[in-house]
């Protein structure tokens, strides 16, 4: 057998330049019980990278919840979840990172993250509706930080504005630990028919294997190699692992993709994004239990003289492997022939479990499916874990060791000049947020995103969260806030949450204390997912995100466990929106202030505290407020809802206030420490405004709930007015808040 | 009136006017291909917007290449009416069916926002039947949207009534502040001289449906279709 494999055999100095470990390198071995040649260590090396493998993280992965009453398929089994939102109709939604990439060539690594994503959605056959991202960049006024936005903004711009899907909702957070190592995490959500979704399965011995989309040139390649180590100064020099972008391509790939969809010719489909022709094959094989031989001949290229390794591992984009049922040939070259793609027939499907690679006639690489693939023979670790000192440390914080500021005035106004929560209108604007005529968002705000689903009475609901400061004090509460913020937002906007994706950015998972903030973010998020029966459909690990000094140590960036959620509005009508509607209208607080500052945007930028615990946070308590909100809507009882998050009271109250330019005059509470009162950041609370007229129903459903209740004040013409003292007008902030981001890139 | 919609390589506003066509206004709609010899005995035509083959060269340069479009520059010529949103609008002035040219914005960015419009022309159908001192709100998105003619251009398009919509503010005042793109005159849509081809950069499809809280587009559909159908 060994001597009909052509090539070079590789050394364990090479496996180790590739990322391998010396104990992967004789798993290898034992596996083929041979030596690898250069071209099947390579593909070890990407399918067992980090990335592709998940080898340091599957095991608390298993623990999170995956069952739900609405779940059309299992984490992991597919290109992303799919959830059953009623009237025949699913719902594929993932959340996926492009942080490497975006770190050394932001433009082009925030584009291609946006092509993969959506490529998730649409190789299972789903249109994709609506897109969201949640980036972080480092210190806004750092040049650097300042073209790393602008270039992941565009990016991200004109890849989906070509595309033609519309970006309805995101965040953008700054702070110091994302300094070199940005990350860019893009959302799809994408609308099938159930029982039409097409699998990422090969099956079907003699079946035709084809290779549609682009043309496969060097571009990207080991860029899943690249993913899975430490971001260093040396990091351009890996410019070659980042792939590069045509929306265009990707558009008639969409839409060819979908009239294939709707033949009976394919038997299974999976995109090509991280090692390419080698991920796609071994996975489709492994999932069905079939090997595969294919003829990288056959392949369209971009450039003559590819070498086998570099045609397996390129990470070209827009392209897609397709098992065809044989005989159906014709019917897939006729409609990519449609779009002016290529449909290149490259192999068939074989009996057993092996792939057999060729070129010029001779065997390359031989490997069995089973043993390159998560859930088969890739590698699984666990990893120590130990609480840093830090953690500890944070706890000791107390808000009696800071003092209140004289003048809370001065202190409003610089808080919504803040980056962090100004609004990112100056992102927003770039991204075409209209396109598909379905966000129903756009001229009715609230704290998700609804994009409409044409021909029903439903709408669905989408946010994305995480608060990493929060996580960063308390992995496990963070991310449990994150979860109940997702929730809370969709809640606030009609909806009923449904299930996640997540998106998991941490540093070395070598280091034990970044391990131990890993570990940490996912027990809270199966305690929060439970609590809110939101299971966990699929997303992604980004391990290695930090700053590498030339010393060896490292700066991990925050944990960042980023909370995709879907929400379903069974009526379009239950839709609320977040504006203050009536000058006069009752502005209420449910849930409770609390005498904490903790880990708020106030304390760590204004005040300069930058460790402190987590804000309070109660699961119960905030499970029976999301509970009183839904029936308020859903009895009409309210006219306008916000979260307090990010800001505080006083942030969330200007944000209600600007859509119609209206103001409100509040009293603060006798038992809360006034800037705790307005900026601190306890969770579960949202605020309310009630007409006069309802507010006796009202008042009766929230005390039949359970929760508490506290009468802010009332809505104003446009002054904001906290205990009688002047916080200004509220079209003389709108200017403030608008422009100060835009302001500062101006700089 | 039976009305034709282009799917060019890269449209992504096609189906979008399709089903405000079809769906909101109950109008008889035919989808057109790009590689189509024939409009299918449509009366009105209408060019999408979208990123028609990537728009890597100049907006529209290349779709005005596409088979179909020597079927619409026909079709034009007879009188029949044409009308081309954003990408569609480029499309058609580089077609020479509508005079001027659309370049970057003068922000050099991309810009989606609702912006709004003050009807002009008394005598174009898609602007005749307007209420003049209203500022309808009218979504953009786009990266070149700056209108741009020579002097004598602008001066004829004035002269002969051909200026459609202009970009204004809420209360319908033209003002620099209001003009989003850097256009000429603040100029967001011009016809030609016969008045039945109409070019425009805003997206009326984008404010036609009740669920998006906004249905100042489908005013001017509206309006338009009862002057076309009386």
């Amino acid at each position: 057998m060994q001597s009909a494999i052509k090539g070079e055999l590789a050394t364990l100095e090479q496996a180790q330049e590739m990322g391998l470990r010396p104990e992967e390198f004789d798993q290898i071995k034992d596996i083929l019980g041979r030596t690898p040649n250069f071209t099947e260590m390579c593909i070890y090396s990407v399918m067992w990278s980090e990335h592709c493998s998940y080898k340091n993280s599957i095991k608390w992965l298993k623990t999170l919840p995956k069952e739900g009453p609405h779940m059309l398929v299992k984490a992991g089994e597919e290109n992303a979840g799919l959830v059953d939102i009623g009237d025949g109709l699913g719902c594929a939604f993932k959340i996926e990172s492009h942080n490497h990439p975006s770190a050394i060539e932001p433009y082009q690594g925030a584009a291609t993250g946006v092509g993969g994503i959506n490529r998730d959605i649409f190789t299972m056959g789903a249109r994709p509706i609506a897109q969201l991202n949640s980036l972080r960049f480092g210190d806004l006024s750092n040049p650097k930080t300042k073209w790393l936005l602008e270039g992941v903004v565009k990016g991200i711009g004109d890849y989906g504005n070509a595309f033609g899907v519309p970006v309805v909702g995101g965040e953008v957070f700054f702070d110091e630990s994302y300094q070199v190592n940005p990350l860019v995490n893009a959302m799809s959500a994408g609308i099938l028919k159930v029982g039409e979704m097409i699998s990422a399965t090969a099956s079907g011995v003699g079946n035709p294997v084809y290779i549609v989309g682009s043309a496969t040139g060097k571009d990207g390649i080991q860029g899943a190699s690249f993913a899975s180590k430490d971001i260093t100064e040396d990091s351009a020099n890996d410019l070659p692992s980042v792939q590069v972008g045509d929306p265009f391509q990707e558009k008639l790939l969409l839409e060819a993709t979908l009239e294939l969809a709707k033949t009976d010719a394919v038997v299974g489909m999976q995109d090509m994004g991280a090692a390419g022709i080698t991920c796609s094959t071994s996975e489709m094989s492994a999932a069905g239990e079939v090997g595969m031989n294919i003829d990288l001949d056959k392949v369209p290229l971009r450039q003559d003289d590819m070498k086998a390794y570099e045609i397996l591992l390129s990470e070209s984009q827009e392209r897609m492997l397709v098992v065809v049922k044989k005989g159906h040939e014709s019917e897939v070259v006729r409609i990519f022939d449609k779009w002016d793609l290529h449909a290149e027939h490259i192999g068939e499907v074989t009996e057993g479990n092996t792939l057999n690679y060729f070129q010029g006639g001779e065997l390359v690489a031989s490997v069995p499916a089973q043993s390159l693939v998560l859930g088969g023979g890739a590698p699984i670790y666990e990893r120590e874990y130990t609480e840093p000192a830090y953690y500890a440390e944070s706890k000791k914080f107390n808000i009696d060791q800071v003092e209140e500021p004289k003048d809370l005035v001065v202190v409003a106004r610089k808080l919504l000049a803040h980056p962090n929560i100004a609004s990112k209108k100056w992102v927003w604007n770039q991204y075409d947020s209209m396109v598909g005529t379905a966000n129903m968002s756009t001229n009715k705000p609230s704290d998700a995103a609804i994009v409409n689903i044409k021909g029903t009475n439903k709408a669905i609901a989408l946010t994305v969260d995480c608060n990493a400061r929060y996580v960063n004090a308390d992995p496990e509460q963070g991310t449990a806030i994150a979860v109940a913020e997702a929730a809370r937002n969709i809640v606030c906007s009609g909806g009923e949450p449904s299930a996640i994706t997540n998106c998991l950015n941490f540093g070395n998972p070598y280091n034990p204390e970044v391990y131990w903030q890993f570990v940490g973010a996912i027990k809270g998020m199966s305690a929060a997912c439970t609590k809110f029966q939101t299971p966990v459909t699929g997303g992604n690990v980004s391990f290695y995100n930090q700053t590498a000094n030339p010393d060896g140590s490292a700066k991990p960036v925050f944990p960042t466990p980023t909370i995709g959620m879907l929400g379903v509005l069974k009526d379009k009508s239950l839709q609320t929106t977040l504006d203050f509607k009536y000058k006069g209208d009752l502005i209420y607080l449910l849930g409770e202030s609390k005498n904490d500052i903790n880990s708020s945007e106030y304390l760590a930028s204004i005040l300069g505290v930058k460790n402190s615990p987590a804000p309070w946070f109660d699961i119960d308590e905030e499970y029976r407020l999301q509970g009183c909100v839904k029936s308020l809507i859903k009895n009409n009882y309210i006219n306008a809802a916000h979260d307090v998050s990010n800001g505080g009271l006083y942030t969330a109250l200007v944000e209600m206030g600007l859509p119609n330019g209206l103001g409100f005059d509040i009293v603060s509470d006798a038992d809360v420490r006034r800037d705790a009162f307005l900026f601190g950041e306890s969770q579960s609370r949202i605020v309310v405004s009630v007409t006069e007229d309802y507010e006796g129903e009202f008042i009766d459903l929230v005390g039949n709930h359970g929760v508490s209740l506290t009468l802010l004040g009332h809505v104003t013409q446009g002054k904001m007015m906290v205990d009688g003292d002047h916080f200004g007008f509220v079209d003389d902030i709108r200017k403030i808040y608008d422009d100060s981001i835009g302001n500062e890139m101006k700089k | 009136m039976k009305f034709g919609v282009i799917t060019f390589p890269g449209s992504n506003c096609d189906q979008d006017m399709v089903y405000t066509l079809r769906d909101i206004l109950g109008m008889q709609v035919e989808e057109l291909w790009h590689k189509d010899k024939d409009l299918k005995g449509v009366d009105f035509v209408v060019v999408p917007g979208g990123f028609s083959y990537g728009d890597y060269l100049r907006s529209g340069a290349i779709a005005r290449f596409s088979p179909i479009m020597s079927e619409v520059i026909e079709h034009a010529n007879k009188g029949g009416y044409v009308m081309g949103i954003c990408n569609g609008f480029q499309i058609l002035t580089e077609a020479g069916l509508l005079p001027g040219a659309l370049l970057h914005n003068n922000s050099r960015k991309f810009i989606c926002d609702n912006i709004y419009l003050t009807p002009q022309s008394g005598s174009a159908i898609i602007s005749s039947n307007l209420d003049s001192q209203k500022a309808y709100k009218i979504p953009i998105a786009h990266g070149e949207g700056n209108y741009f003619a020579d002097a004598e251009t602008l001066k004829r398009l004035n002269d002969k009534d051909q200026i459609i919509f202009r970009y204004c503010d809420a209360e319908g005042h033209i003002t620099e502040e209001s003009n989003p793109n850097g256009s000429a005159e603040n100029i967001a849509g011009v016809c030609n001289a016969a008045k039945n081809v109409f070019g425009m950069m805003p997206h009326p499809e984008r404010a036609s449906d009740f669920e998006l809280g906004n249905t100042d587009g489908r005013e001017i559909f509206e309006a338009m279709l009862s002057l076309t159908n009386a």
